[in-house]
């Protein structure tokens, strides 16, 4: 990162990043973000200034007053093709910086610790690896690349954290994925900035970074009491997932032990790797892609299952190594009685009803002002 | 005539209106429904797309207000999120699609072509009527209840979450494409085969050029939003899943439709206006415009490249990466038309002989706003850059620069430029420059600040915001009340003008074009015969001569 001048490097850091006319430097990303974003305001800048001359220039030395007749000029083959060029070249840079950039905060680097997020009118909720539930806050550690996993339980979103240059659509039906490396303690905006209806515009949050034994301690101080794959372990239990999902060689359903990461052969024959899309989709909408040796027998969960569920169904499968916990759910499935008020599942009132009010269990209360 | 201006006006105290012309050529409610003379047409479609406009401005007026305060303290959010949801459908859909290719476009192909009406004038009096029809359905829409998508009606939002007039605001979009449409195919066929003898395709004004584009983009786009519209209705009423995720539908297919048409749309809200900035700063330098074939192709150029870069609006929404490659490349390229067209206007005042008239006022402003508008585009098509800066009020800065900054621009200028063709009499010039500069500063109080504010983060079509982005919000809603003035100034002296402006006679700027060789107002029929053009467009030095050995004593 430190190929950019160390004096731009200061600039951006110490002056501007404190400046009121541009947003703060959060991430390791964002400075590389503002020293694209300097030269592209240098083309700007460049290409409004060589248009005002010109115009200011012949303006004032062939006004009518000095240059009574004009001269007829056809054009000039030769400039027309350098203001073709010229601009052409300077734009395909912009393509190939920005191109590279693109990449660069769309491909999350794989040891990135992973966030999950669920966009719904009008609210963001963050689920932690180890169970912690967020709304309208997001307290991630600094100097760790951190991937969100995220998807709406509605309408479209998007997730905007500026000060931190990235943001990322959140689409029903599907996970959108972006990552981050904080590198300052602070605390952050975070907005939806894709109109969503009524409460759009309160659909915002903080994103509190903090150093990692800071972290540390938050997580160990607001956890739930379960993970995200405990939580998961209990639905799979109260869904009667087991009943199926055996393990065994003649259970109906495949074998779910080791299965995330793998490559899982079809029906048609095709293979397709299982992430977290494919075993959503596998949960939500079983017929359409079942595994070579089974039959379309699975329900579908659609429905029933509401998008935190599938991710805590997600996540226990992630962690299933043997069957052997399946196998003890399956020994004492009373062990979680009650289905209405089991965790992940929808609950009676369809979800898009959900009054803006309604935020009990939020982590945190907000606080007043950044920094 | 003073050596600083060009304007020549007969003498006004022997000068009188031409006795017949095509506002006299008949009377009463029954000749303007029933006109099929395309000057008429032209004057309902500027009265209804100024009426649209007024509806869209005052949804700015109020959100500008609102947005003085950080809280949502004055309207409700629900009625801001109606706000300006209509702004955008109504300054879209009926005003700035409309406004230059229909009254412009309608008032002057014929005239600048030697033709005396346009090929098919009975349908384009049913494309009015079909605009009027679009028009009734979003003023329904807006009266009982308003609309609640935001123009771009994204989907799963518009089709299952809200509880507006969806459906008619869609329904008043689909027809009102239809009528697009039509009035496309009728300039294309004119072009092609109303040509006055003589008047080879590379004799034809550049105005003809940027309007035969923006024609071809009318009919090939547009049956795209019609359909989605249309898709967007039965999914609300039928509940089928072409869109909706639970039904198996995909909801970005909609984001691919939508700017399938809405990315080539802008391109037909700004290329008008290049072909009115061609005809302006040509006839203010005196000078045929610099490398014409090079402006004429990149007009059809910018309408070709236009199709091919709709995703650039989804850089965030999770498509492929490498589309994304593509679709930023397409937009880099698509720029470069733009940036000949605004280098080849400022050499054509290289060795011109420049005057000041209101409209070169307006010229220059487009050139300057225009440019600031497009450079910013490459900053938005920069796929990195992107990220951060889409969904922000840079982009809200961004497009206004290019629609307002540049297409208002080039509509006051065309209005300005050609008002004495259409009517017969002079605005007053010195009023006219002052709006021109009211404009220009108001315009940029109000919209750059909101540059700023969108690097800092600021989301659009926000209600309440963080109160450190205020300062830069009061700058903006100051600058909108001076833009107010810029608009409703000219306003009042275009109808003072109307009985009380000085008599322009026939060419009061000395252009060259076809339509300034006609009496002002022109004949019903334009033209007592048809004109045989032996000259080039532009060319100054011809009408010097004519002017020259011109008989003086007319009439």
């Amino acid at each position: 990162m430190h190929y950019i001048s160390p004096v731009l490097w200061q600039f951006l850091e110490k002056w501007l990043g404190n400046s009121p006319l541009f947003p703060p430097e959060g991430s390791a990303m964002s400075v590389h973000v503002d020293v694209f974003f300097l030269f592209l305001l240098l083309v700007e800048i460049v290409g409004v200034t060589i248009v005002t001359l010109m115009v200011v220039t012949f303006t004032i030395l062939y006004r009518k007053e000095r240059h009574p007749v004009a001269t007829q000029i056809e054009g000039s083959t030769l400039l027309e093709a350098t203001w073709t060029l010229i601009p052409l070249a300077v734009f395909l840079v912009c393509f190939a910086w920005g191109a590279l950039l693109y990449f660069r905060i769309y491909d999350p680097p794989t040891n990135a610790m992973n966030i999950y997020i669920v966009g719904k009118q009008w609210m963001w909720k963050a689920e932690h690896p180890g169970g912690q539930h967020e709304i309208d806050a997001l307290h991630i550690p600094i100097d760790r690349p951190v991937q969100l996993t995220m998807i709406s339980q509605d309408v479209f979103h998007s997730f905007s954290i500026p000060a931190f240059r990235i943001k990322r659509e959140v689409i029903p039906g599907r996970y959108s994925t972006v990552w981050f490396e904080a590198t300052k303690p602070g605390v952050y905006h975070l907005f939806c900035t894709q109109y969503c209806g009524t409460d759009h515009s309160a659909m915002v949050g903080w994103v509190y970074a903090m150093k990692p034994e800071d972290y540390r301690a938050w997580t160990q101080g607001s956890t739930s009491g379960s993970s995200l794959a405990q939580n998961g372990e209990r639905l799979f239990a109260s869904l009667g997932c087991h009943s199926c999902h055996t393990g065994q060689e003649s259970a109906r359903g495949p074998d779910l032990a080791g299965l995330y990461g793998s490559k899982v052969r079809l029906a048609d024959g095709t293979y397709v790797t299982a992430n977290d899309a494919y075993l959503r989709r596998s949960i939500l909408t079983p017929g359409a892609q079942v595994v070579a040796g089974h039959s379309a027998i699975m329900p579908t969960y659609q429905g029933q299952v509401s998008e935190e569920g599938v991710i805590d169904l997600v996540q226990f499968i992630k962690s299933l190594n043997s069957n052997y916990r399946i196998k003890q759910g399956a020994t004492a499935p009373e062990l979680e009685p009650g289905q209405a008020g089991t965790p992940g599942t929808v609950p009676a009132e369809p979800a898009a009803q959900a009054q803006p009010g309604n935020r009990a269990g939020s982590a945190h209360t907000t606080p007043g002002t950044v920094k | 005539m003073s050596s600083t201006s060009i304007i020549n006006l007969p003498n006004q105290q022997t000068a009188r209106m031409p006795k017949n012309h095509y506002l006299n050529s008949g009377y009463g409610l029954k000749s303007w429904a029933l006109t099929l003379d395309h000057k008429r047409i032209a004057i309902l479609y500027l009265l209804t797309t100024l009426f649209f406009f007024c509806i869209g401005g005052l949804m700015a007026a109020l959100m500008r207000l609102e947005l003085l305060t950080p809280a949502g303290d004055l309207v409700a959010s629900d009625t801001y999120n109606k706000l300006f949801s209509i702004h955008g459908i109504i300054m879209v859909f009926f005003f700035l699609v409309p406004i230059a290719p229909a009254v412009l476009g309608n008032f002057l192909i014929p005239i600048m072509i030697g033709a005396k009406d346009v090929a098919f004038p009975k349908l384009n009096l049913l494309s009015y009527y079909i605009f009027l029809i679009g028009g009734f359905f979003e003023l329904y829409s807006i009266i009982w209840g308003g609309v609640d998508t935001g123009w771009t009606f994204t989907t799963p939002l518009s089709t299952h979450y809200v509880n507006t007039n969806v459906i008619s605001a869609a329904m008043g979009i689909f027809i009102a494409g239809f009528s697009s449409i039509l009035t496309g195919l009728n300039f294309v066929v004119t072009i092609h085969r109303l040509r006055a003898p003589g008047m080879t395709w590379f004799r034809l004004p550049l105005f003809i050029w940027s309007y035969y584009a923006t024609a071809i983009i009318f009919i090939l786009a547009t049956p795209v939003i019609a359909i989605t519209m249309v898709l967007i209705a039965m999914e609300r009423v039928f509940g089928i899943g072409v869109f909706d995720p639970a039904l198996g539908g995909d909801p970005i297919l909609f984001q691919h439709l939508f700017w399938f048409y809405s990315h080539p749309a802008v391109y037909v809200m700004i290329l008008p206006g290049m072909g009115v900035m061609s005809e302006v700063v040509g006839c203010f330098s005196r000078k045929r415009v610099f490398g014409y074939t090079a402006v004429a192709f990149s007009s059809v150029a910018i309408a070709v490249f236009s199709f091919f870069v709709w995703a650039h609006h989804m850089f965030i929404m999770g498509i492929s990466n490498y589309s994304a490659l593509v679709f930023s490349l397409f937009s880099m390229l698509v720029a470069i038309p733009s940036a000949i067209k605004v280098f080849n206007w400022s050499a054509t005042m290289y060795k011109g002989s420049i005057t000041f008239e209101t409209p070169m006022l307006y010229a220059f402003s487009f050139i300057g706003l225009f440019t600031i508008g497009g450079l910013t585009g490459v900053m938005l098509a920069s796929l990195g850059m992107d990220i951060h800066m889409t969904e922000t009020y840079f982009v809200v800065a961004h497009f206004h620069y290019v629609m307002v900054g540049g297409m208002v621009s080039a509509v006051m200028c065309g209005l300005h430029f050609w008002w004495p063709k259409i009517t017969g009499r002079m605005y007053p010039e010195q009023l006219g420059k002052l709006a021109a500069s009211t404009l220009f500063i108001g315009f940029n109080l109000t919209f750059f600040p909101q540059f700023i504010l969108g690097y800092l983060g600021m989301p659009r079509r926000y209600h309440a915001y963080p109160a450190e982005f205020q300062v830069l919000n009061v700058m903006s809603t100051a600058g909108a009340s001076i833009l107010a003035i810029g608009y409703l100034l000219p306003a009042m002296y275009f109808l003072w003008s109307l009985k009380y402006g000085a008599i322009a006679g026939s060419n009061p700027w000395q252009a060259t074009g076809l339509e300034w060789q006609i009496q002002s107002p022109p004949l019903k029929d334009n033209f007592e015969e048809i004109p045989v053009v032996d000259f080039e467009a532009y060319d100054y030095e011809w009408l010097a001569n004519k002017t020259r050995h011109e008989v003086t004593n007319v009439g």
